[in-house]
């Protein structure tokens, strides 16, 4: 899923003050997974503006919705009759979410709630951890399942450095060595030789770098 | 021979050979370059020069190695693949070549959270393997890693760096066998403390033939005093200081220490002499460069064969 | 000036606090009025929104009751409860409520007094406290209007 987590207070506040009235979002996807802008965390956001406001002497009113996800227009096009009577709108969605509604309501202020953190998994219950970062030519097949773009502090398609200890990354002892657990799988895998195939230069193109990327499926688009 | 490198002809005529390191200072003072690198002179055959190590900002490798070229020294430029891409590094090797440099190191670099911008974004556009096989298809194949012609081909010796204390060890060996599989013409270890450990390494390097394959030079770090064994046993990543080493040390009283270390260290060069596959040395004297024309005259290891571009 | 009586609201886990409760009230034991007692299955029922709508809605201070640790009846929902607790303290605390306002108890069914000690006790801290400063907002904007 996309990972994200709520800003921090204070920023919110700031960013909430000039209005009376916002309509906030949340987004019953990806941010529910991680448990940082789904139904329940706009329940909290919202608890938590109003009595800051409250308190203020600027009581500020709160419209809470939680779209099916933010990064389909179909769905936005659902916050059609709340958006006259707010002055702003402040989405709990990861990044897309937030640029699609900014896109449909180009006339609101539109402002994120969340800081979009990386593409993960969850490792266990609470922690969620990087696995991906979409660089368009996934490798996973011949490194027994583990990406070394993405977990590897130095992207290295050869690796490990020098510096990897104890299966441990040089830069923190309590991050694997992307390539210590690519060599142990492969191992378990009996399939060392693939360790030996030196992985030639990337092509970092499929990884972006020249525009927002798309993908058209011809037999789908309209 | 592949090159014109003066290290290269050394150990292709099977004489031991000896480099050593010089890393350029945090300015652009060029004397201090000059400073160290002279007490080198006549002792060993290359000069490594460090590419912004341990990920603080120092003079440019390639800068200081020009400063050595012009002091009729013979330097070996070292590259780390964190801060230039592709075109930035085959673009320093044609200007490093052009300036008569002739071998250089292929290194992927400490990360920058150890140094004094954690702030910056690492570049690895391409890996140090990837680095290898670059810079060997531009000296063999005389192309440039997007495939085009090359107009004067750079004829670079290749080295790069092993680490055999690092676990676990078969993955240590694979990772040589990758490097020379890549084209390197020779390796330059970490510095050596277990010697069965390294002997252990260089076993399994002989098992798969590698050591014909590949110059190896035995990495060698003179310690200064007890403090300094325990801070490399502790606190480095990758180093293997056995517990003899540091009870030696801390068994002789604080002003004998450092007569102590070259001790151990002369007695690891004459260990490593009789070790197939070994065929050379690399003195990492840190901070302690004015050691090196001592050790390298009582480890018996003069005359150094005197090569340089000038009298070859 | 009259006294400020703090409106306390207390979620007790059935199988513990709320019995605890209970036992105070058979054992005649005095605990402060100003509490409101919720009963819930288990204290790992209450989530933030639910200490976050208590205060909204004007209670000037929250607690939440449940086992002692080791021996809730559902395993470890007095650690989620905990944790949560925690959680909505730190955004109390961010939103300038003070996370003071809110506390996680431990007892067993049998510690009739231990619930009247932290009744009273945490009655008299948000007493001291002063009443929740959202409702005082509140109240002064609609008396001005």
């Amino acid at each position: 899923m996309i990972t994200a987590e709520r800003k921090p207070m204070d920023e919110l506040i700031r960013c909430v003050r000039p209005y009376r009235s916002i309509l906030l979002v949340g987004c019953n996807e990806c941010v529910t997974v991680c448990a940082a802008g789904g139904r329940k965390e706009v329940g909290v956001l919202a608890s938590a503006l109003k009595m800051h406001f409250m308190k203020e002497g600027k009581p500020l009113e709160i419209q809470e919705v939680t779209l099916e996800r933010q990064c389909d227009p179909e769905y936005v096009e659902e916050l059609v009759p709340n958006i006259d009577q707010v002055d702003a709108v402040l989405s709990m969605a990861c990044g897309c979410g937030v640029q699609e509604v900014a896109r449909r309501f180009h006339n609101k202020p539109v402002f994120p709630a969340v800081n979009t953190k990386f593409m993960g998994s969850a490792e266990r219950q609470g922690v969620w951890a990087e696995r991906c970062q979409g660089c368009g030519d996934c490798v996973l097949g011949i490194t027994g399942g583990i990406c070394p773009v993405a977990r590897c502090s130095k992207k290295l398609f050869n690796g490990p450095c020098g510096g990897s200890t104890n299966g441990k990354c040089e830069v923190d002892p309590s991050i694997d060595c992307a390539w210590q657990l690519i060599w142990d799988r492969l191992k378990t895998l009996g399939l060392l030789e693939l360790y030996e195939e030196n992985l030639p230069a990337k092509d970092w193109r499929p990884g972006g770098g020249m525009g927002p990327r798309r993908i058209i499926r011809e037999d789908m688009a309209t | 021979m592949k090159t014109g490198s003066i290290l290269e002809k050394i150990l292709a005529s099977g004489d031991l050979a000896i480099t050593s390191e010089c890393g350029p200072p945090r300015g652009s003072d060029a004397n201090k370059v000059r400073e160290k690198a002279e007490m080198l002179r006549g002792y060993v055959d290359g000069v490594n020069v460090t590419d912004n190590q341990t990920a603080m900002v120092r003079m440019s490798s390639l800068s200081a190695c020009i400063l050595l070229k012009q002091m009729g020294l013979n330097p070996i430029l070292q590259m780390v693949t964190r801060d230039r891409n592709r075109l930035a590094m085959q673009s320093d090797i044609l200007g490093a070549y052009a300036h008569g440099i002739e071998t250089m190191l292929c290194l992927s670099g400490d990360h920058p959270h150890f140094g004094d911008h954690p702030m910056a974004a690492s570049v690895h556009d391409i890996d140090s393997i990837q680095l290898i096989q670059m810079v060997k298809d531009m000296r063999d194949e005389e192309k440039f890693q997007g495939g085009e012609k090359i107009d004067g081909a750079p004829k670079m010796f290749i080295g790069a760096a092993a680490n055999p204390f690092a676990d676990p060890f078969e993955l240590r060996v694979a990772r040589l066998a990758k490097k020379v599989k890549a084209g390197v013409d020779f390796i330059q270890t970490q510095c050596i403390y277990n010697l069965d450990k390294f002997e252990k390494w260089m076993e399994g390097v002989r098992d798969r033939g590698l050591h014909e394959k590949v110059y190896i030079l035995a990495g060698i770090t003179p310690m200064k005093s007890v403090g300094m064994a325990r801070y490399m046993k502790n606190k480095v990543p990758g180093m293997d200081v056995p517990d003899e080493v540091v009870k030696r040390l801390s068994g002789v009283p604080k002003d004998k220490q450092a007569d102590e270390g070259i001790k151990i260290c002369l007695e690891t060069i004459e260990r490593l002499k009789n070790v197939e596959g070994v065929r050379g040395f690399h003195l990492m004297a840190i901070e302690w460069e004015q050691k090196v024309p001592e050790i390298v005259e009582r480890a018996g290891l003069l005359p150094r064969p005197g090569l340089t571009a000038e009298n070859q | 000036m009259e006294k400020f009586e703090p409106v306390i609201v207390a979620y007790c886990c059935h199988y513990c606090a709320y019995t605890a409760a209970d036992m105070a009230g058979s054992m005649r034991l005095h605990y402060p009025p100003n509490i409101k007692i919720i009963r819930v299955p288990c204290s790992g029922k209450v989530d933030a929104i639910h200490i976050l709508k208590a205060l909204e809605k004007g209670a000037d201070g929250v607690y939440v009751a449940g086992c002692l640790e080791g021996d809730c009846h559902f395993k470890n929902g007095n650690t989620k409860a905990s944790h949560r607790v925690d959680y909505v303290k730190k955004l109390l605390d961010e939103i300038g409520m003070g996370g003071e306002r809110v506390e996680m108890f431990e007892m067993s069914a049998g510690m009739g007094e231990r619930f009247v000690q932290t009744t009273t006790e945490f009655t008299e801290k948000i007493r001291k406290l002063g009443p929740n400063p959202a409702k005082v907002a509140l109240k002064k904007q609609r008396a001005a209007s």
